[in-house]
């Protein structure tokens, strides 16, 4: 099938660096956590939302990354652009997961938080998303046991040729322990010099 | 292109292990949640639905699966097989699997647990159902909140038209346990009463587990008789908060306009909606506003918790399925649980249990994280 939709833009989040279209926007020294590593990310690309420290790990990485592409793809709230969320990970909210296992384990010791308890959803991540770019769009999160741009391309086609979305903001983002990824890439039907095919998504991840 | 359907399908529940056993009794208003004394779930007794796991263990030896199994994972196999042997497909590399649900195993990481903790990750179940019946491909889990259920239809439909498959089976299930119970009690959302949505005097939601599921298909030659044609679908974020539904019901207004388009249909063709109706103050009234934008406040409505209360990642599917009986009964069900009107707007809420001629109905809902899905879909003429 020749390819009719192009990747405008794509961003890395790995090993306490940010990466735009492959260039390096950010990085922190190694040593650093993730949950540091982040908010000095945050910090350094002025990105302005208070909103983003109540988030949990999982949203935090999600968010910066979208919010690094889609700045650059000068998508702004007032448009209210039509772009669907497919994101994909292997841990899905586990890192929440077991935090809130702990508060509740103990029946001595039991303290549940609605604040922690929202975040124990994966698709939560897209809903910050969403709020901050004022996206009234299709979302789904999928799991996978390893990213699976099979999936992935099929149905951000799919939600273009069918005309649920304009565009599609795809990838994966995962956080699992001390473990973090996040890989996402914009899908238009503006021509660009990246064709949407699966072996292009598989070589820029 | 092709159309697709919705056909073979099973709900294990407290009602039994098949579809039929719960449409029977929903018929009759009776409602299948009880009054659960079960400290390892919480301290004070609350009402839920449960799976009876003895009968799940009997019902579960006949299938004679050699591996180590979590509850969850027999409730699935357990309802998946019924449809795999009903629709009579034969398992190829054209046939996919979607798995719904918001928490899986997430028992697994209680102290006391007898699994491996891997089992928790969604990936693991994933691969536990596709290993029992052989699919070829990896199995897509979907784990989209309370929309799940509704959403892995429309991503089934999607898959199908996108070529990847002929036929894709869907199996959906979530338990009720102390994390599930805990945190929505945490956020004040459970009733100490069976539910009552859309009442003026509901106090919140019950959780209950079920595993449903069913098969997608664009092969018209050997349907059940209670399939339905899907017409359009839409997913819609409120772009508003992650725990609090929209105010002006903008998602929810917008996926059921996205399925209606997609459709080409009407708001007034709509014979009969299987709204969310979780109970909760919030969810309810946001829904009854949506549905007056939509003009659709005379269309009958009811909401299926009254009977199940809500089972999360399965209940979308669960009230598809339920849905398609009722169209192919032409008998649309008691809103279970209402008395007297209890959100701003008006709503044709279903009192009684009545005939009526049905052929499209629109199916609903809405989940943490702002996500609305719409779903409308047609009675198959035989």
């Amino acid at each position: 099938m020749s390819s009719k939709t192009y990747i405008t833009s794509y961003c890395h989040i790995k090993n306490n660096s940010i990466f735009l279209n492959g260039e390096l926007l950010y990085k922190a020294p190694e040593k650093e956590s993730f949950v540091d590593f982040i908010k000095m990310a945050y910090k350094n690309l002025e990105t302005d939302y208070s909103k983003f420290f109540k988030m949990d790990s999982l949203s935090k990485l999600a968010f910066l990354g979208a919010d690094v592409l889609l700045k650059h793809e000068n998508v702004v709230p007032e448009k209210e652009e039509n772009i669907a969320l497919v994101f994909s990970n292997n841990a899905s909210s586990l890192d929440t997961d077991r935090k809130y296992q702990k508060s509740i384990e103990d029946n001595d010791n039991f303290y549940p938080s609605p604040a922690v308890f929202v975040y124990t959803l994966p698709n939560i991540c897209m809903g910050e998303i969403s709020i901050k770019h004022k996206l009234y769009s299709e979302n789904s999160f999928f799991i996978f046991e390893n990213f699976n741009p099979e999936y992935l391309y099929a149905y951000s086609e799919g939600l273009i040729q069918e005309n649920k979305a304009e565009k599609v903001l795809c990838g994966w983002v995962n956080v699992d322990e001390e473990e973090y990824t996040a890989f996402l890439y914009l899908v238009t039907k503006e021509k660009t010099e990246i064709p949407h095919t699966i072996k292009e998504i598989n070589n820029r991840f | 292109m092709h159309k697709i359907y919705l056909s073979y399908n099973n709900i294990v529940s407290s009602y039994g292990f098949n579809s039929a056993a719960a449409v029977n009794k929903i018929k009759d208003e009776i409602t299948s949640l009880k009054l659960v004394n079960n400290k390892a779930l919480m301290p004070e007794s609350f009402y839920s639905s449960l799976v009876d796991k003895e009968k799940l263990e009997e019902e579960f030896m006949s299938l004679n699966s050699k591996n180590a199994h979590t509850t969850l994972e027999k409730m699935m196999i357990l309802s998946l097989s019924k449809v795999i042997s009903a629709s009579k497909i034969k398992i190829t590399e054209r046939s996919g699997l979607i798995i719904s649900t918001t928490k899986g195993n997430i028992d697994v990481l209680e102290i006391n647990s007898t699994h491996n903790e891997g089992k928790v990750y969604l990936s693991e179940l994933g691969k536990a159902v596709q290993t029992h019946f052989g699919f070829l491909k990896e199995p897509l889990v979907l784990s989209n909140a309370c929309v799940s259920g509704v959403l892995a239809t429309s991503i089934a439909k999607r898959l199908i038209k996108q070529d990847l498959f002929d036929s894709v089976f869907i199996v959906s299930g979530d338990l009720v346990t102390k994390f599930t119970v805990s945190g929505f009690n945490s956020f004040q959302a459970l009733s100490n009463e069976p539910c009552k949505p859309y009442s003026k005097h509901r106090t919140g939601i019950n959780i209950g587990e079920v595993a449903a599921s069913i098969l997608v298909t664009k092969d018209i030659s050997n349907l059940a008789p209670e399939a339905v044609e899907i017409l359009g679908d839409g997913t819609a974020n409120d772009a508003n908060h992650i725990s609090g539904p929209s105010r002006t019901g903008e998602g929810l207004v917008r996926s059921v306009n996205s399925a209606l388009k997609e459709a080409n249909i009407l708001a007034s063709e709509i014979d009969y909606i299987s709204a969310h109706g979780t109970a909760t103050i919030f969810n309810d009234e946001m829904e009854a506003i949506a549905f007056n934008r939509l003009q659709m406040n005379k269309t009958p409505l009811n909401s299926l918790k009254g009977y199940f209360g809500h089972t999360l990642g399965a209940s979308g599917l669960l009230e598809t399925i339920i849905g398609m009986h009722s169209m192919h009964k032409n008998t649309l069900f008691a809103s279970l649980g209402f008395d007297e009107i209890g959100v701003s707007k008006t709503i044709n809420i279903i009192k009684s249990t009545a005939a009526k001629n049905l052929t499209i109905f629109l199916k609903t809902a809405s989940g943490f994280g702002g996500c609305n899905t719409a779903a409308i879909f047609k009675k198959v003429k035989h």
